[in-house]
């Protein structure tokens, strides 16, 4: 579903997918009771906020950037380090934690988000890979290739939030409806034409009055919070978190997400996140070879389905609705 | 009637490639004053520096007092220069309608902040940008396709609805760049009849067209442009009439 220009009925439908959709995640905990499908489905959440703070960025106002997983490094690791080194709260370092990356965001995305296409790629790549190699080579600080570990999970008093599972399943799931209901605030609103404005012809917006530049940093910063918001979920749940989780990877199994479910589609973050997080779970026998089923995902998409399956789904809904209308005349 | 748009000793150079040079003009308040000139004579230039894309060389701008110079393009918007493109962009990616509400940015208010919350001001002001889109739509006659893919429409809609996003944004002074290129003698009469439609409602247009027949018949003064500089300017019947500017058209041999 688009959530595009709504307006009346289309504004009625977007809050009963949303009320639908919240339905349905607070009753798959008592579907999934496995402990281990909630893992995974946390996991999935968490994958969800990042993809759609990706998808406004990308699917919305059109910038690219492979280095994600490097703000959810960030949100992760500076609120485990001061959880761990300075002994402060989680529920002070994970705000504190997103605070700070995204004034970093606003640091470096004011010089690159200047970059268009394939350059602003280039940069946010090598920003990837700068904060990737800086985890590993300031192991007094970062514990090295071997990862951050005794960072404190999340707890009101006694109670702890990370067991059992579904504890941190509603909280997770919480943030993800909030992320969505902000997101799609967002894009269905003066500021969201502004950036897809820009996405269509960046100077045709400008002549139109749109500060293009201001709107890009804006949305830039937001999707760079949102990727902290997923990276302290992350840390505060596993009480750990290395290098190897928050690499060049995991910023193109995000960005695989966004094409994969469809750019400038929510919904379609929401199933680009599920297909893809699920389907390794699916695919153990692949282990270390995932990169590759991704990459090759990920051309498939963009060869047979290029607004992604949101749109596949829509297209079979609507054929499936058609052939039972034709069968219930014939 | 006073002085709109004033422009005084303009020059463009890219590189060692002098494009305008010593080019100045006043647009009068309400007029209609098209600039016209062969191929390569700087016009699309001097659009491209009055809306803010190109910083000019050397040269000053005023809009109703006011300095353009220096100013983003963006201001420049926000300050009432309106203009469209030779090839027409649109948001591809948007409704019809949509590309119209893009052009109401510009006089509404709502920060990224406020639209994230989708508070009751940001609601009220999102009614008041799609009425305000839906009228500008009627008044080009596209009103009955808003909700289509905005680059699904034929070409001919496609330059209206160009201009009905630009008039969304209130200009006071409106550049239209040949806006007939493409369209047919039948769409041509109905941009005429759009252009002082538009002039009815006070708002300034500066024109650059091919089209003879379109700018004698509708312009009020019209400026020729020759090799970047300024050949003449004048009412229609002094343009058709001038040998420099029948010689620029026709080559020198004659």
């Amino acid at each position: 579903m688009h959530t595009h220009g709504l307006s009346g009925s289309a504004r009625t439908n977007h809050v009963l997918y949303l009320l639908l959709f919240a339905a349905v995640m607070a009753a798959l905990p008592w579907v999934f009771r496995n402990e281990y499908y909630i893992t995974v489905l946390i996991f999935l959440g968490i994958n969800v906020i990042l993809v759609v703070g990706l998808n406004a960025l990308m699917g919305y106002a059109g910038q690219i950037s492979l280095g994600h997983a490097a703000f959810f490094a960030c949100g992760a690791y500076i609120s485990g380090i001061a959880n761990t080194r300075l002994g402060l709260s989680p529920w002070i370092t994970f705000p504190v934690g997103m605070l700070l990356t995204g004034c970093l965001a606003f640091l470096i995305g004011k010089p690159i988000l200047r970059l268009k296409g394939n350059y602003l790629a280039m940069a946010t790549l090598g920003f990837g890979l700068i904060v990737e190699h800086l985890l590993v080579e300031w192991g007094e600080w970062t514990g090295g290739p071997s990862g951050l570990i005794h960072v404190e999970r999340l707890s009101i008093g006694s109670i702890q939030l990370y067991a059992p599972g579904v504890r941190y399943y509603y909280l997770v799931w919480f943030f993800v409806l909030c992320v969505i209901i902000v997101v799609s605030n967002l894009v269905d609103s003066r500021v969201g034409r502004a950036l897809r404005a820009l996405h269509g012809s960046e100077l045709a917006a400008r002549a139109l009055g749109v500060d293009t530049a201001r709107y890009k940093l804006q949305v830039f910063v937001l999707s760079a919070l949102l990727a902290a918001l997923g990276g302290g979920l992350y840390v505060h749940y596993l009480g750990f978190i290395a290098p190897a989780s928050c690499g060049l990877n995991y910023s193109i199994g995000l960005v695989t997400m966004v094409v994969v479910g469809g750019m400038a589609n929510l919904w379609g973050s929401v199933l680009g996140a599920a297909f893809l997080t699920l389907l390794p779970q699916f695919l153990t026998v692949l282990r270390d070879y995932d990169i590759v089923v991704y990459g090759l995902i990920l051309v498939m998409t963009v060869l047979f389905l290029p607004h992604g399956i949101a749109q596949g789904v829509a297209v079979m809904v609507r054929a499936v609705k058609k052939r039972a209308a034709a069968g219930g005349e014939g | 009637m006073g002085i709109l748009l004033e422009v005084s000793g303009l020059k463009m150079s890219f590189g060692g490639l002098v494009v305008l040079e010593d080019v100045s003009f006043t647009v009068n308040q309400g007029e209609i004053f098209s600039i016209i000139g062969p191929n390569g004579a700087g016009k699309t230039t001097l659009f491209n520096i009055l809306s803010g894309i190109y910083t000019p060389t050397e040269g000053r701008m005023w809009i109703d007092g006011d300095v353009l110079n220096g100013l983003r393009m963006h201001d420049i918007a926000r300050r009432g220069v309106g203009r469209t493109f030779q090839n027409v962009r649109l948001f591809g990616n948007m409704s019809v309608i949509e590309n119209v509400m893009v052009g109401r940015h510009c006089r509404t208010r709502s920060g990224f902040f406020k639209v994230l919350g989708r508070t009751r001001a940001v609601r009220k002001e999102e009614t008041q940008i799609r009425e305000a889109a839906l009228s500008q739509l009627e008044f080009v006659g596209l009103s009955d396709c808003s909700c289509l893919p905005a680059t699904s429409l034929p070409f001919g809609s496609q330059r209206l609805l160009e201009i009905a996003r630009t008039l969304a944004a209130e200009p006071r002074v409106l550049f239209l760049d040949e806006p007939a290129a493409g369209l047919n003698p039948r769409e041509t009469i109905l941009l005429s009849r759009l252009i002082e439609r538009i002039r009815e409602q006070g708002i300034t247009v500066v024109l650059v067209e091919h089209d003879m027949d379109l700018v004698m018949g509708i312009s009020d003064r019209i400026m020729v442009l020759n090799n970047g500089r300024k050949l003449c300017e004048g009412v229609p019947r002094e343009i058709q009439e001038h040998p420099e500017v029948i010689a620029a058209y026709l080559g020198d041999g004659i």
